[in-house]
């Protein structure tokens, strides 16, 4: 079968909003390679549960150690940080971002774009869902020396955020978070400049939710996984609640209407999609270390990806979550308590029930990574549930966040043919009547 | 072997012939199922019948594995119109069926051993064994003389061979026939350098591309054992007439390991979950759930009442615990693959193995042997960790909970099927039916077949893919 080598798979997208947000994250890392010259402090923090626009309001600059390590998947750079971080004694049973992450510290921390990134002046640990998450900035603790504050968000096993747990959230922000930020900045923080935030944040939020929600069209003018994990790339990172956020989902939103107005699908490893054979919901995050190889296992097959899961970990906008200028500390506390890894079970297959059903898809498939357990926990019975509730069919693939080996490349597109073909087949039955009922024969 | 044989009747062969095949040829579907160990094929009319079928060592040369399996499925497919015209002559002309088709396949493995005997004496001529020339050279003339004089042992009615693979039979030939020659004593034929000879030479020999033409092997082989007197020329006349009729491939899918390293344009390829689920299912319909164990993967796939897949789990990227892992012990045993069930059997005890790891396999068994266990009893428990490897990837394609088929290269290995018995009974009860069948290897091929019928009868069959032609 003609397919193409990997190293000739082209970068997948090449749109306007994309050489955009490309820019903003080389500003971003621009200002962190001068930070310390001009004076800028630095917060280290996670995606889930970020508290973006409370850091801008006090003029931190964030950094994402989980961007950094799927950025370094992406350069082909993980596996040899991985090796340097297990040369330091971390199992080959840890979290990847982990060691990739604490790889690329004892190589030098260099980021994706070249620069060295700054050391933190503070770790802000936003506890969501992600038990992992505490070990690591241990682990950065210990390597930085520098103070660290949690952010306890407690799990929804139910998927109630209850008052008690809100309230919870807000008085840590204002007995232990906002104060520790406030000495780091040297400087009180400014409500109406939070509030200000947030209503920027909320313009965003709208935008970004026509974009998800534009692949109820067929064909479906984006890739809501393959495509989607650049469209998450300035809301989960450091451009929420920033005019470059409004500008960057101003200009997807408008180029995704202009994609549904002439009838086209999106830009994928193999060219424009606008044939569409399948339309698939996927759970689970993208493997990065071939991430062009994955999604060309798709794209090649004419499978779109019209909802996800992992695109919702740093915010459910699409389930009615809105920043709320008015009542900022309870608005952030409801935006952590709802992200979707602090989702019990019931809830996240109540949400993959609903997009199944709302997006029209012929089939479901996870992607359960070996690091992930908060993710990986339950995925086979999500799959049954799933299954059973939609009729939909439903697939299991197995590979890694940004460990290149544990993605086996024939495994994998064997699998992701196999569905593929097991939904053409169970939607065609394309079996002769006789053979079905035949009788047993000899071979 | 010629014998005296009273036809009672002799139809017109063409008519039994276009009454086969009314529209001048025979037409079949192909399907293959490149596995990473051996290589099938299966042949079936447009009725679905299966009309021939061939299996090769995969040898990681697939496209002339491709090319073999799907030449001896033909000529199974024109044995089988062989068969249907002796058969309306009456029975006597039947039981010529079966002396035909071993004097036929004799004339093939003569054919390869005059392959063999070129290859060995070319790598003869290299300098590399200028050094022992003089005494390799008669040494190996004369085990291949003599493999030539007592090759027609192997065939005929009844002659029980091990296998049908010629690097097999040959193999095992040369091997006796080269230990005879050195226990001689004095003779200073060098063992270890003769049977190294073979060992090279049959991997060319096995990837070699010949054109057979069915018709003049098959009026050969017809020389030896056709009746001589009466009706004689209606026989001769059957074989000239079957070994020219034509067949047209209609379809065709390509499924297996190999699959994506073929140039099979991709419309012709389907996976190969899709058709083991359905080849199990065509032979026992009752089927619900499959397992298939194949060289390198290990797959629990369910199916629905038409043998069509609606999930299904298989081993991630690490092949332990498939068909490779009992190869390596095989291997480490010194032992043939097919030689490891039956001594399992003979175990006491299962010694209690967690490792399927393939990488570690040769490892774990000779820490268990230097540990004094028997081996018998580790084999025993390597084959229960395989199997339990197996059941928990069932586990997770949903489990079993109605008919449930094995099937793979595995599936003939007795002791994998005695231990996933005892397992699945343990698991799921003892009324669930275990179905394993003697060619299970060929599920995948026949399910491909399937679905090249399929396209064939909705109009997208004939293409078919540039084969490596003799």
């Amino acid at each position: 079968m003609a397919d193409r080598p990997s190293k000739d798979a082209p970068a997948p997208n090449k749109d306007d909003s994309q050489k955009r947000q490309k820019d903003m994250i080389a500003d971003h890392f621009d200002k962190l390679s001068r930070s310390k010259a001009d004076g800028k402090k630095v917060v280290y923090t996670f995606v889930p549960g970020n508290l973006t626009e409370l850091l801008l309001a006090l003029d931190l600059l964030p950094v994402l150690p989980e961007i950094n390590a799927l950025q370094s998947g992406m350069r082909k750079k993980s596996g040899g940080y991985i090796a340097e971080a297990e040369k330091a004694g971390h199992s080959e049973d840890v979290c990847t971002y982990v060691k990739c992450d604490i790889g690329m510290i004892k190589s030098g921390n260099i980021g994706p774009t070249g620069q060295k990134l700054p050391e933190p002046d503070l770790l802000l640990l936003s506890y969501t869902g992600c038990f992992t998450f505490l070990k690591w900035f241990e682990l950065l603790q210990h390597e930085y020396n520098c103070p660290v504050v949690m952010l306890h968000v407690p799990y929804q096993p139910d998927g109630v955020a209850t008052p008690a747990m809100r309230e919870y959230i807000v008085e840590q922000l204002e007995n232990e978070v906002i104060p520790a930020l406030e000495k780091l900045a040297g400087k009180k923080l400014d409500y109406d400049e939070l509030s200000r935030r947030l209503a920027l944040s909320r313009i965003a939020e709208d935008d970004l939710v026509a974009v998800w929600e534009s692949a109820k069209h067929t064909p479906s003018p984006i890739d809501g996984y393959f495509g989607g994990v650049y469209y998450i790339g300035p809301i989960f990172s450091s451009f929420r609640g920033s005019q470059d956020a409004i500008d960057y989902y101003r200009l997807l939103r408008a180029e995704v209407e202009e994609r549904i107005r002439l009838g086209q699908g999106p830009t994928t490893p193999d060219g424009r999609m606008d044939e569409q054979k399948y339309r698939l919901v996927v759970e689970g995050p993208p493997n990065w270390t071939s991430f062009n190889d994955f999604w060309h296992m798709f794209s090649k097959e004419q499978a779109v990806v019209c909802a996800s899961t992992y695109t919702r970990v740093g915010g459910l906008y699409d389930q009615g979550f809105r920043h709320d200028p008015s009542q900022p500390l309870e608005s952030l506390a409801d935006y952590c308590l709802g992200c979707y890894t602090n989702l019990g079970l019931p809830s996240r297959i109540d949400l993959i029930e609903k997009y199944v059903r709302e997006y029209n898809a012929d089939g479901f498939l996870i992607n359960s990574v070996k690091s992930c357990n908060s993710f990986s926990a339950g995925q086979l019975l999500i799959l049954r549930e799933i299954e059973k509730r939609t009729g939909v069919p439903g697939g299991f693939i197995e590979s890694d966040l940004v460990d290149p080996r544990y993605f086996g490349k024939a495994n994998i597109e064997n699998r992701v043919q196999s569905f593929l073909q097991m939904l053409d087949a169970r939607k065609t039955r394309m079996i002769n009547a006789p053979m079905r009922s035949g009788p047993a024969v000899h071979v | 072997m010629q014998t005296q044989t009273i036809l009672h009747s002799t139809p017109d062969v063409r008519a039994v012939l276009a009454a086969a095949m009314p529209s001048g040829a025979m037409e079949v579907t192909v399907g293959i199922d490149l596995g990473s160990t051996t290589t099938k094929a299966i042949l079936l009319d447009t009725s679905g019948q299966i009309v021939g079928r061939g299996i090769t060592n995969s040898r990681s040369n697939y496209e002339v594995a491709a090319a073999v399996a799907r030449e001896e499925a033909l000529t199974a497919v024109r044995f089988s119109l062989l068969g249907r015209v002796l058969e309306s002559a009456g029975q006597a002309a039947q039981q010529l069926a079966e002396p035909l088709t071993e004097a036929f396949r004799l004339e093939l493995y003569m054919g390869e051993l005059a392959a063999l005997r070129s290859e060995i004496l070319g790598l003869l001529e290299k300098p590399g064994h200028a050094a022992h020339r003089a005494a390799l050279q008669p040494a190996a003339e004369a085990v291949l003389d003599k493999m030539a004089q007592t090759a027609s042992s192997l065939f005929g009615p009844g002659a029980g061979r091990k296998s049908d693979f010629f690097r097999d039979l040959a193999g095992a030939a040369y091997v006796a026939e080269a230990e005879a020659l050195a226990n001689v004593k004095g003779s200073g034929v060098p063992f270890e350098r003769l049977v190294g000879l073979y060992d090279r030479a049959i991997l060319d020999v096995e990837t070699r591309l010949e054109s057979r033409d069915f018709g003049v092997l098959l009026e050969k082989a017809a020389m030896h054992v056709l009746p001589v007197g009466e009706r004689a020329s209606w026989l001769r006349e059957v074989v000239r007439a079957v070994g020219s009729s034509r067949i047209a491939e209609v379809a065709f899918v390509g499924t297996g390991y190999g699959r994506q390293t073929l140039p099979f344009p991709k419309e012709t390829v389907r996976s190969e979950i899709l058709c083991h689920g359905r080849g199990a299912h065509r032979i026992f319909p009752g089927t619900r759930t499959v397992l298939d164990i194949g060289g390198q993967d290990t797959k629990g796939i369910q199916v629905d009442d038409g043998g069509v897949v609606t999930s299904f789990q298989m081993n991630d990227r690490c092949a332990a615990g498939c068909g490779r892992y009992l190869g390596y012990i095989a291997d480490e045993l010194n032992l043939g693959l097919h030689e490891l069930g039956p001594l399992a059997l003979q175990a006491k005890k299962q010694v209690r193995v967690n490792s399927t790891c393939t990488v570690f396999a040769g490892a774990e068994l000779r820490d268990r042997l230097a540990l004094g266990q028997r081996r018998e009893d580790i084999l025993a428990g390597l084959h229960r960790a395989i199997m339990l490897r197996a059941m928990s990837i069932l586990a997770r394609s949903g489990g079993i909970s109605d008919q449930f088929t094995f099937t793979g290269g595995v599936c003939n290995n007795p002791m994998a099927v005695k231990v996933l018995r005892e397992l699945v009974a343990q698991t799921y009860g003892e009324n669930i039916t275990v179905n394993t069948h003697s060619s299970s290897i060929y599920m995948g091929a026949l399910g491909a077949s399937m679905y090249a019928l399929d396209d064939h009868h909705a109009g997208r069959g004939g293409i078919l893919p540039t084969f490596a032609q003799g």
